[in-house]
């Protein structure tokens, strides 16, 4: 076994490592927003449900929540369970959102009310001043823990082998029963390069949003 | 007929009153300050004007129309609300400008935000919204910051930005304008050009509502004075009568307060 067939085959769990990054941003970044709202709603008994459920999902591992999802709909309700893959999205998405959402919400409560204020005497409507007021300096607010989280997302992913799921780091594995240890070492150089896009992609953005204070 | 009737307008907060029965009226063009000690009741006045507020009691009509109604049956809808808004104008001791547009942009937004919710054939939108922008140029003018209109607010000083704050509310043409504290958050050196621009305003007949500490200013500026208390209007009359010849103990306590402090 070479190292360019190696390096293939860890290319090879890195698509699956991108893939399940991708989608759960791609999801998880909207539901969160929705469960902020939902979290600050003037409707108190949503708010309050919404806050036990971030609770739970927060204060219980992904790796739990993944076994959860995957094997407890055909143990308690003797349904045909959720492919591997699903599974995986759906405990990753809903994780990340709940994440998400705190740091929605901590950026929306931080903008002052002056600006809703500001907005509204202008004439403008409740959505006009979110979206083209408040909107943009909460994206300048969160950015910096967003790009924690994202960053945090990348390393995450690798818990998605404890179901079986061969991404980048179970890739790696399979040498291991050939005595190989070192492409385990070896994924560490793709994790680094992923982040470091990523670290890129986000200076860029906060550079973009330099130009004002908020 | 008076442009602007306030009458018998109450609000409390919680147990405490802060509003405990307001009545005046406004002639068109005309410039009245509101003076009073702190937690008298002004700023809860004019956001009770600028329905950032809702009174408990009572009715605002502008220019013969009822505009706040306690006493409706029915309330009125955000749609009426928004429309309502629209007779007055507020300038925030904050200025609270909107940090991620420039000066143009900040006064502009709002005007073309209206202009886009209209569903108007492409050409006459673009004339309007080239109106807006020069609308916006001749306000930033009067203000005194052609040469700023491509800052941002990050890159003024307070009185500029309380300026641009000012040029923002006029673009909408309020009928009234109301200005709460216009220069309390600035250093000393950066109010004389903020209440300039106030000052300025006036000859322009616009009708203006002014919360201020700045005695000599609503002296020299304005056509009545409103002196406030615990919530209700003490005393309100011309300068002269209010300054000259107080005739409540409050007013008399009040303005010998205010004048050792200088
Ligand atoms: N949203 C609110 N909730 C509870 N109490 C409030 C609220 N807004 C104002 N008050 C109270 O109402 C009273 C009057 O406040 P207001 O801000 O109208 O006074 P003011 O005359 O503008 O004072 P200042 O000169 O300090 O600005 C104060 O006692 C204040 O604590
Ligand atoms: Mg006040």
């Amino acid at each position: 076994m070479g190292f360019w067939e190696i390096t293939l085959s860890l290319i090879n769990g890195l698509e699956m490592t991108c893939l399940i990054f991708a989608l759960t941003l791609v999801l998880a970044l909207p539901l969160g927003l929705v469960i902020a709202f939902g979290s600050m709603s003037k409707f108190k008994p949503l708010a309050y449900v919404t806050k036990v459920f971030v609770w739970i999902i927060r204060g219980i591992p992904l790796m739990l929540q993944i076994f959860v999802v995957f094997y407890v709909p055909g143990l308690v309700f003797n349904a045909t369970g959720l492919s591997r893959f699903t599974s995986v999205i759906i405990a990753f998405v809903i994780n990340y959102a709940c994440y998400f959402s705190e740091i929605y919400r901590g950026g929306i409560e931080s903008i002052s009310k002056g600006q809703y204020e500001a907005g509204a005497v202008l004439g403008m409507t409740k959505s006009q001043v979110f979206f083209k007021v408040i909107l943009l300096q909460v994206v300048k607010r969160i950015l910096a823990p967003m790009s924690n989280e994202v960053i945090t997302l990348v390393k995450d992913t690798a818990l998605a082998r404890v179901i079986m799921i061969v991404e980048i780091l179970k890739a790696a594995e399979f040498f291991t029963s050939y005595g190989l240890i070192w492409p385990m070492f070896y994924t560490a150089v793709f994790y680094l390069i992923f982040v470091g896009i990523l670290t890129l992609i986000f200076g860029f953005f906060e550079k973009k949003l330099d130009y004002f204070k908020a | 007929m008076a442009l602007l009737e306030v009458s018998d307008i109450t609000k409390s907060f919680g147990k405490t009153k802060v509003l405990r029965g307001i009545d005046f009226s406004l002639e068109k063009g005309k410039a009245l300050s509101i003076i009073g000690s702190s937690g008298s009741g002004k700023t809860t006045l004019l956001r009770c004007l600028n329905f950032l507020e809702t009174p408990d009691t009572g009715t605002i009509s502008v220019d013969g129309e009822k505009i706040f109604d306690a006493s409706a049956q029915k309330k009125p809808s955000e749609a009426e609300i928004r429309k309502n808004r629209l007779r007055f104008g507020l300038v925030f001791q904050s200025f609270n400008l909107f940090p991620q547009y420039s000066v143009l942009e900040n006064i502009t937004l709002a005007p073309k935000l209206r202009v886009n919710e209209k569903k108007l054939p492409a050409d006459i939108k673009k004339q309007e919204l080239d109106k807006i922008n020069q609308n916006a140029l001749a306000l930033l003018e009067r203000v005194g910051l052609t040469e700023k209109a491509d800052f941002y607010p990050c890159q003024l000083s307070g009185g500029q930005q309380q300026r641009v704050a000012i040029a923002r509310a006029l673009a909408l043409s309020p009928d009234i304008l109301c200005f709460d504290e216009p220069t309390s958050a600035l250093d000393p050196e950066l109010t004389g050009e903020v209440l300039r621009v106030i000052k300025d305003l006036k000859s322009a007949d616009t009708t203006m509502i002014v919360v201020t500490h700045e005695m000599d200013f609503a002296r020299n500026v304005s056509d009545e004075i409103m002196f406030m208390a615990d919530g209700i209007i003490e005393e309100m009359g011309t300068p002269e009568e209010i300054f000259d010849n107080p005739k409540s103990q409050k007013t008399k306590a009040f303005l010998n307060k205010s004048l050792e402090s200088f």
